[in-house]
């Protein structure tokens, strides 16, 4: 296992190394944020002088190099718009994408499994239709309009929560977070339904499907006609077959749900690393791109790795060894 | 069932937000200012924010028109190259400690250079060769050239404290340590992305504010918005979508605020290279640039029916403009009216440019920077197209689009421009003077227009420091190249605001939102 951690953190280090190669070429390319960020009434020599004051006047190559060099002191340069290191203008907004995205994560979880293998054992039910029907509203409707409806609906006509922002944090163990407040709840609930929603649809599919394929394999059978409670077969025997696929899917979600909730958290003033990654983009405030690219890169890379820890638990067949070569 | 309902209004009593007190407001800014180090970045979203905490020495109303803030008097001395302040004597900064003409003369020195700046105050302060500090309360700026803008140019600069901000880094600013100023709000908290804080300073020298606290928060989105603004979470909400205006104005629970902004919409043309890039004969082949022809430029400013615009694009929410500032503002000329509507004569006009067939061309306009931009290119094609020319729209990213427009890659464009100083000069030295950067002179002249007469008016108004003379001249000058069409002005854009019932907000010119221009009307 741990050869198989190392390997994974060495082909790791390429990804990062290329992505930031890629974002800077990128950067360049697109064009100079000082034409973005400047007065425009702005004489030549204030141009240049901006210019220079973001190192923006040094040949590309060597911008990188010492944008190298810096990162090995671990110093991902200063973003150009809001002037604080730019990793920590990210590290800053990620609690609050966390939360956001935690809650909706196991809201989709907590929805979407037992109606999914509702919809699998039942399919023929008026249930387990209504299910699914209810899931291709999840999929198909755009977040974006989900989001203002949620709005409308709870915020405008009824009143019962607030519109938008994050709440008012709360401690809880030495801990800083509105999971651990009412009114940072209060605030979470829209947003994370929003996100949530999507996802429950995609697990409810998939849960039922895995459970369709699962009740006519040869060891279900057998557990059947041994007379094993109905209870046992679906809590053990199918659970254990199709949390496989499940998780690895959840597995990816969370770290699109880090990584793109934009929309979400465009619509509600969610304050996370989304809208932020958007705004620089719109600036080619290229600091705080790299420091973002560099936090998914990493969320990314763990939850592959919990993810496929988690494999081995769920089934004994599955060798981490024989994953990584 | 009984169960549920109690459930339901055990829910509204506990997650309801609490009705906020009277004295407390919620702004919602439409772009999130970037710093609270108010010489760190020179943007509007910025510039607003820190007008509550920190004051310029000369203040722009609600029109731009200047009034006394932190100097109660200045003007030129008998030598025409030196100007003279005269500070307010009972102001005192948010720590109680006094302003002095110290605190002037530290601010002149840090606001051009501050680290990693992209966008800094020394265009407004580079004419200053030295600050004499005759006594605590009086200062005079010396200069090599008469600068009569100097007034104007002042009141875009926040005075900070000497004894707090000495040193500071714009993180210092940020954290609160060195945001002590002497406006009207004292610093409270700032999240980056979530809110500004700020509290009423009791000793402000002037009509204390109404307000115990106000709340900034930036929501980026229009719709949410007004969302919030319609359950109540908001009391002020800045840029409310055109479209949202008709059905905002008939709720009862919300008003709007409409007032006319210092923002032309134009449409800058390259009048300049023998060819240029996007206007080809109607059957591909290279021709010379029309746009050179002051009869071409002519046609197409007529041939837009800029009525229409406003009144179907826009929503009536903008004002038909025939030149750079819209009435009342300083060098803005009488004598030039709004270019009517006449597709005839811009066919005729195009003939005796001999282009009766007209010819090809694309025109290029930034999406989602200005209200409603990609539509008002749009109707402008038609309308071209219709006398003629084969007009096709690119729409392109805003980070993308500034760069490419200046450095001329384009042969039509629209743009817009807001005169920060709040006069005639602004715009016509941006751009319609003949391309000079180096004097900052057409730094922003991206069709590269140039008029020798109109030059040496613009050049003598801005060392004319007789106000009256100097008015004359700027609106001579831009009747020259409105005359000869240096740029197509469009229509000046209407800023909205919307505010709760029984909240009244002053509408400023400038675009700047800000909490003292917000009154109760209960």
């Amino acid at each position: 296992m741990t050869v198989f951690i190392i390997r994974r953190l060495l082909q790791s280090f390429f990804v990062l190394v290329a992505m930031t190669v890629i974002v800077f070429v990128a950067v360049y390319a697109i064009g100079n944020p000082v034409d973005i960020l400047i007065a425009p009434d702005a004489t030549q020599a204030e141009r240049t002088a901006a210019i220079a004051r973001l190192g923006l006047d040094q040949p590309l190559y060597q911008q990188y190099i010492s944008f190298v060099g810096n990162l090995l002191q671990g110093d991902v340069g200063r973003s150009f718009v809001f002037n604080v290191p730019a990793f920590s203008l990210v590290l800053s907004r990620l609690p609050a994408t966390l939360e956001l995205a935690l809650f909706a994560l196991s809201l989709s979880i907590l929805i979407g499994i037992p109606l999914g293998l509702w919809a699998g054992l039942k399919p023929q039910s008026i249930a387990g239709h209504s299910i699914m029907v209810g899931s291709i509203f999840g999929f198909s409707l755009p977040n974006f309009w989900q989001g203002l409806m949620l709005i409308l609906l709870f915020a405008v006509l009824l009143g019962w929560l607030p519109s938008g922002g994050r709440g008012e944090p709360g401690e809880f163990l030495g801990m800083q977070s509105t999971l651990f407040s009412l009114d940072g709840w209060s605030h979470l609930i829209l947003p994370s339904v929003n996100l949530a929603l999507f996802k429950t649809a995609l697990i409810i599919r998939l849960t039922r499907a895995s459970v369709l394929e699962a009740i006519q394999l040869d060891f279900v059978k057998f557990a059947r006609a041994k007379g094993l409670r109905e209870g046992r077969i679906v809590g053990v025997h199918i659970l254990k077959v199709i949390m496989i696929p499940v998780i690895t899917i959840i597995g990816l979600e969370f770290g699109t749900l880090i990584a793109f909730a934009v929309v979400t958290e465009t619509v509600f003033a969610w304050p996370g690393i989304g809208k932020l990654i958007i705004d620089s983009i719109f600036v080619l405030d290229r600091p705080v791109i790299v420091s973002y690219l560099i936090v998914i890169v990493l969320t990314f890379i763990t939850i592959n790795l919990i993810v496929d820890v988690l494999y081995s638990v769920f089934d004994p067949r599955v060798r981490l060894q024989d994953l990584g070569a | 069932m009984r169960s549920r309902l109690l459930m339901a209004s055990a829910f509204v009593v506990s997650f309801a937000a609490a009705p906020a007190a009277a004295e407390d407001l919620t702004i919602a800014l439409a772009s999130e200012p970037t710093s609270i180090d108010p010489h760190y970045h020179n943007l509007t979203p910025n510039n607003a924010l820190t007008r509550h905490i920190f004051e310029p020495l000369i203040k722009q109303d609600e029109n731009q028109s200047l009034e006394p803030g932190l100097a109660t008097e200045w003007g030129v001395t008998d030598d025409p190259l030196v100007w003279e302040f005269k500070l307010r004597e009972d102001v005192t900064f948010h720590d109680g400690s006094p302003f002095t003409a110290e605190d002037v003369a530290f601010t002149i020195e840090r606001a051009p250079d501050v680290p990693n700046s992209p966008s800094s105050f020394g265009l407004y302060i580079d004419d200053i060769a030295e600050v004499e500090i005759v006594d605590d309360h009086t200062v005079r700026f010396h200069t090599e050239n008469p600068v009569p803008l100097m007034a104007n140019n002042l009141s875009t600069v926040a005075i900070i404290s000497k004894k707090h901000a000495e040193g500071a880094a714009t993180e210092d600013f940020n954290s609160g340590e060195a945001a002590v100023g002497t406006g009207p709000f004292k610093f409270a908290s700032y999240t980056p992305g979530e809110e500004v804080e700020m509290e009423a300073y009791e000793d402000y020298w002037g009509d204390a504010p109404e307000w115990d606290s106000v709340t900034f928060r930036p929501i980026t989105s229009a719709s949410a918005r007004v969302a919030g603004l319609l359950s109540g979470d908001i009391d002020v909400i800045e840029g409310v979508p055109t479209n949202d205006v008709a059905s905002l104005e008939e709720n009862e629970d919300v008003s709007i605020w409409q007032g006319i902004s210092n923002r032309v919409i134009y449409i800058h043309l390259d009048s300049d290279r023998e060819a240029t890039p996007q206007i080809t004969a109607k059957d591909g082949s290279e021709i010379e640039n029309p746009l050179r022809d002051a009869r071409v430029r002519k046609a197409l400013s007529i041939a837009i029916d800029r009525e229409s615009i406003v009144e179907d694009v826009m929503e009536g929410i903008a004002i038909p403009a025939g030149q750079l500032l819209p009435e009342g503002f300083f060098g803005v000329s009488e004598n030039i009216d709004v270019p009517e509507y006449d597709p005839e004569r811009a066919q005729e006009l195009l003939a005796e440019a001999g282009y009766e067939d007209g010819f090809k061309m694309t025109v290029h306009g930034p999406a989602g920077r200005y209200i409603n931009d990609e539509q008002v290119l749009q109707a402008a094609a038609q309308m071209w197209s219709r006398i003629g020319i084969e007009t096709e729209v690119e729409t392109i990213p805003v980070s993308v689009y500034f760069g490419r427009a200046s450095d001329l890659e384009f042969s039509v464009m629209l743009v817009g421009w807001g005169a920060g100083s709040g006069e005639a000069s602004s715009p016509l030295r941006a751009l319609l003077a003949t391309y000079e950067p180096e004097a900052g002179f057409g730094a922003t002249n991206r069709g590269r227009y140039s008029n020798e007469e109109m030059d040496s008016l613009l050049k003598e108004a801005l060392v004319t420091v007789d106000n009256d003379k100097r008015q004359d001249l700027l609106a001579e000058a831009t009747e020259i190249a409105m005359e000869d069409v240096g740029l197509i002005p469009v229509h000046f854009q209407v800023n909205t605001w919307g505010t709760r019932d029984g909240l009244e907000y002053v509408p400023r010119t400038d675009e700047y939102t800000l909490a003292t221009s917000v009154r109760s009307t209960d």
